[in-house]
C-alpha cells in the first residue's frame, strides 16, 4: 500500500486570487513561506478547514475533505471539527475562562473521551510541555512562553493527523522564543507540519522542505538545504540573505544581465543545464560587496584590480544594519543589490538615495546556478 | 500624562444635571412615611402586588434570555438587509410607547384579536390574565437581553470559536463552551436590565392585562392605582420599586467591572 501525503492542496481561492498546489508528506515538516499577502495564511485556512476552495480540492491522508470540480456542482466539505488539524498561532489563543488544565482537555472531550480520561490525558501533555505545575492557572496569569507551550499541549492533546504553525514564535520574547522553538522541534518530531514563518532560523530550527509562494502561486519547492542557497526569488534570496542577480549564460563562469552587466562567478554544482542562452541566477552576499565611488566607465572592471564584477547602479535606499550600513542599489536593469559596508565609508561616500556608485565583487564570492 | 482640563462650567453643569435627577428621589424621600414602610408594604393589596410582580418578572427575564439569545447569536453574525430588518423589529419594542405595545398585543392576543380569536376556540384565553402579564413583560423587555447580548457576542474573538473547532466541537459545543461562556456577563447584564425593566412595566400591562388584584396588578399598577386613595402605600412600594432598580443596576455594573478587570 503507498502511503498518502499528510495533506496536499490543488485549489483555487477566487477571492484572494490563490491558486495553490502543494502537498505536505507524512511525517514531514513543510515551511510555507512568502511575502505579506501571497497565500500562505489561506493554504493554512484550507487545510484547517475555515476556507473552502473556489475550485479544486483539498485532501488529507488521501481522503477529499474539501472539493469543487465544476462551477455549480455541489461542493464537499469536511467542516473544521470533523478532521484532526489543529493550529498554533502567534498568539496562543487559549480559552480565557478554563484554566491551563481544561483547555488542554478540551480537545479530548470535545471528540467525546470520558472527563477523567481527558483530564489524564491533560496532565500527561502538560508534563511533556513542562507546565504540569500550572495545571490550574488561568490563562491570564500564565506567560507569554507558558500560554504558548499549553496552547502546544492542547493542541498535541488531540492526536492530530496534521498540525499548522502559523507563525508561532513571532509573538514571544527574543529571550524565550528559542526554549519555545526547541520544545516544537521536540514534540513535532514525527508529525506531518505546516509551519508559516518569516524567520528563516525556524526554517532551519523546525521544517525539513520550504515551499515559496509568491502572489498566490507556488514559486519554488525544496529542502531547506535546497531553497536557501539556490533561491530563484528575491523574496527566497532575503530569506537566505543574500541578493539575487537574473540573466542569461553568456560563458562558463558569466551570466549577462538584461542591461548587458556581466556578472561573474563561481558555478555551486557543475549540470549539463548551464549551456549559452539559458536563464541563470547569480547570488550576491551583501557583506561581499563593496562600494566605489561611480568613476569607472559602465559596465567595465577595473584592469588593474583582481575584482571582476563591477555594476554601475543607484542607490536606491540606505538604512542601519547593526553596527554597519546596509545599502540597497538597483543595477541598470532595476535588480537590486544589497551591500553591506561600514557605516564610516557609507557616510565618506556621501551614500544616499539617488546617487550613483559602482557595486565590486570578486568573482569568488558569486555563487551561480542555473535557473531551474 | 495630564488630560486637556475641561472647561470650568462644565462642572456646573453637570452638578445641574445630577440635582435635577436626584430632586425627585429626595422629594419622595421626604414624604415617606418611613416608621410605616413595613406594615405599609405587608397590606394584603401591597404582598400579593409583589408577589405578583416577582413571579412574572422572574418568568418573563427567563423567556427573555431563553427566547433572546439565539436571536442575539444569530444578529451578532450577520450583517445584511434582512439582519438590518430583523434588528429594527427586535430593538423597536424598546422605543415603542407601551401603551401602544400593549394594544398591539391586545388586537393580537386578546379575545377577538388576530391571533386570540383562534386561541379562544381552543379554550385559551390570554386576555387579562396573568399570562397576559408575563407576555406584556416579556415584549417589552427583550430588547435590552438582545442589543446587550449581541454587542458583547460581536466582541468575542473569533479565533477562539476557530480553535475550539479545530479541537474538535461541534458548534453547538462551541455556542455552549466558548461563545456562551465568554459572554455570559452580557448575559447577566441584560437579564438583570430585562428585569428591570419587567418590573417597571405599566402601559401595556394594563392596556393588555388589565388591573386585577392578584392576577395582573402588579407592582406599579398598585402604585398608580393607590396613589390618591392610599398615598402612603403607593410611596412605601415606590421606595421599594426604587431600591430594587439600583440594587439591580448595580449588579449589572459589578459584573461588568468584573469582566474588564478579567480581561486585562
Amino acid at each position: 500500500m503507498t502511503e498518502h501525503p499528510a495533506a496536499a492542496l490543488s485549489c483555487r481561492v477566487d477571492a484572494r486570487d490563490v491558486d495553490l498546489d502543494l502537498t505536505i508528506p507524512a511525517g514531514r515538516r513543510v515551511a510555507i513561506v512568502g511575502p505579506n499577502g501571497a497565500g500562505k495564511s489561506t493554504a493554512l485556512a484550507l487545510l484547517a478547514g475555515h476556507l473552502r476552495p473556489d475550485s479544486g480540492e483539498v485532501r488529507l491522508d488521501g481522503r477529499i475533505v474539501s472539493a469543487h470540480r465544476v462551477p455549480g456542482s455541489p461542493r464537499t466539505h469536511l467542516p473544521a471539527h470533523r478532521r484532526r488539524v489543529v493550529t498554533l498561532e502567534q498568539r496562543p489563543g487559549l480559552f480565557p475562562h478554563l484554566t491551563a488544565l481544561e483547555n488542554v482537555a478540551y480537545g479530548p472531550r470535545a471528540r467525546g473521551t470520558r472527563r477523567r480520561d481527558a483530564l489524564a490525558r491533560a496532565h500527561t501533555e502538560l508534563e511533556a510541555v513542562g507546565c504540569a505545575d500550572l495545571a490550574s492557572r488561568r490563562p491570564h496569569q500564565l506567560s507569554g512562553g507558558q500560554s504558548q507551550r499549553v496552547a502546544l499541549a492542547r493542541a498535541l492533546a488531540v492526536d492530530p493527523e496534521l498540525v499548522l504553525l502559523d507563525e508561532p514564535l513571532a509573538a514571544l520574547d527574543v529571550e524565550v522564543a528559542p526554549a519555545i522553538r526547541r520544545l516544537l522541534a521536540d514534540r513535532l518530531t514525527g508529525r506531518a507540519v505546516a509551519l508559516v514563518t518569516h524567520d528563516p532560523l525556524d526554517l532551519w530550527a523546525l521544517a525539513g522542505d520550504v515551499v515559496v509562494v509568491l502572489s498566490g502561486r507556488v514559486a519554488q519547492t525544496g529542502t531547506v538545504e535546497q531553497v536557501l542557497t539556490r533561491p530563484t526569488s528575491d523574496f527566497a534570496a532575503r530569506l537566505a540573505g543574500v541578493s539575487l542577480v537574473e540573466g542569461e549564460v553568456v560563458d562558463d563562469d558569466e551570466l549577462r544581465t538584461p542591461a548587458g552587466d556581466a556578472v561573474t562567478g563561481v558555478r555551486s554544482e557543475l549540470t549539463d543545464s548551464w549551456r549559452r542562452g539559458v536563464r541563470a541566477i547569480a547570488t550576491v552576499d551583501p557583506r561581499s560587496v563593496a562600494i566605489r565611488a561611480h568613476s569607472t566607465p559602465a559596465g567595465a572592471a577595473d584592469p588593474t584590480s583582481s575584482v571582476r564584477n563591477a555594476w554601475p547602479a543607484r542607490v536606491v535606499s540606505v538604512a542601519p544594519a547593526g553596527a554597519l550600513t546596509r545599502v540597497t542599489a538597483e543595477l541598470r536593469d532595476g535588480q537590486r543589490v544589497h551591500a553591506e559596508v561600514t557605516s564610516r565609508s557609507a557616510a565618506d561616500l556621501a551614500l544616499a538615495p539617488g546617487v550613483g556608485v559602482m557595486l565590486v565583487v570578486k568573482a569568488a564570492q558569486v555563487a551561480l546556478y542555473p535557473r531551474p | 500624562m495630564l488630560r486637556t482640563p475641561l472647561p470650568r462650567w462644565l462642572l456646573a453643569a453637570a452638578v445641574v444635571t445630577v440635582l435635577l435627577l436626584a430632586l425627585p428621589l429626595v422629594g419622595l424621600a421626604v414624604r415617606i412615611p418611613w416608621a410605616e414602610v413595613p406594615s405599609l408594604l405587608s397590606s394584603e393589596a401591597a404582598r400579593e402586588a409583589m408577589s405578583l410582580s416577582l413571579r412574572t418578572c422572574a418568568l418573563s427575564t427567563v423567556l427573555c434570555v431563553l427566547l433572546g439569545t439565539p436571536v442575539a447569536v444569530l444578529l451578532a453574525r450577520s450583517n445584511g438587509t434582512l439582519a438590518a430588518c430583523a434588528r429594527t423589529v427586535t430593538a423597536l419594542p424598546m422605543v415603542l410607547p407601551p401603551v401602544v405595545a400593549g394594544l398591539a398585543l391586545l388586537i393580537t392576543f386578546g379575545r377577538v384579536g388576530v391571533v386570540g380569536e383562534h386561541l379562544s376556540v381552543l379554550g385559551i384565553e390570554i386576555g387579562f390574565t396573568t399570562t397576559a402579564v408575563v407576555i406584556a413583560q416579556t415584549f417589552v423587555a427583550m430588547p435590552f437581553l438582545v442589543v446587550a447580548l449581541e454587542g458583547a457576542l460581536r466582541s468575542v474573538d473569533s479565533r477562539l470559536e476557530r480553535t475550539a473547532a479545530s479541537l474538535g466541537a461541534s458548534p453547538t459545543r462551541v455556542l455552549g463552551t466558548v461563545t456562551l461562556p465568554l459572554v455570559l456577563p452580557a448575559v447577566l447584564s441584560g437579564a438583570s436590565m430585562s428585569f428591570a425593566r419587567a418590573l417597571g412595566e405599566f402601559g401595556a400591562t394594563l392596556t393588555f392585562a388589565g388591573s386585577l388584584q392578584g392576577t395582573t396588578r402588579t407592582l406599579p399598577l398598585e402604585i398608580y392605582l393607590s396613589r390618591e386613595s392610599d398615598t402612603e402605600t403607593a410611596l412605601a412600594l415606590a421606595l421599594l420599586l426604587i431600591i430594587v432598580a439600583a440594587g439591580l443596576m448595580a449588579a449589572s455594573a459589578w459584573v461588568a467591572r468584573r469582566t474588564v478587570v478579567r480581561h486585562d
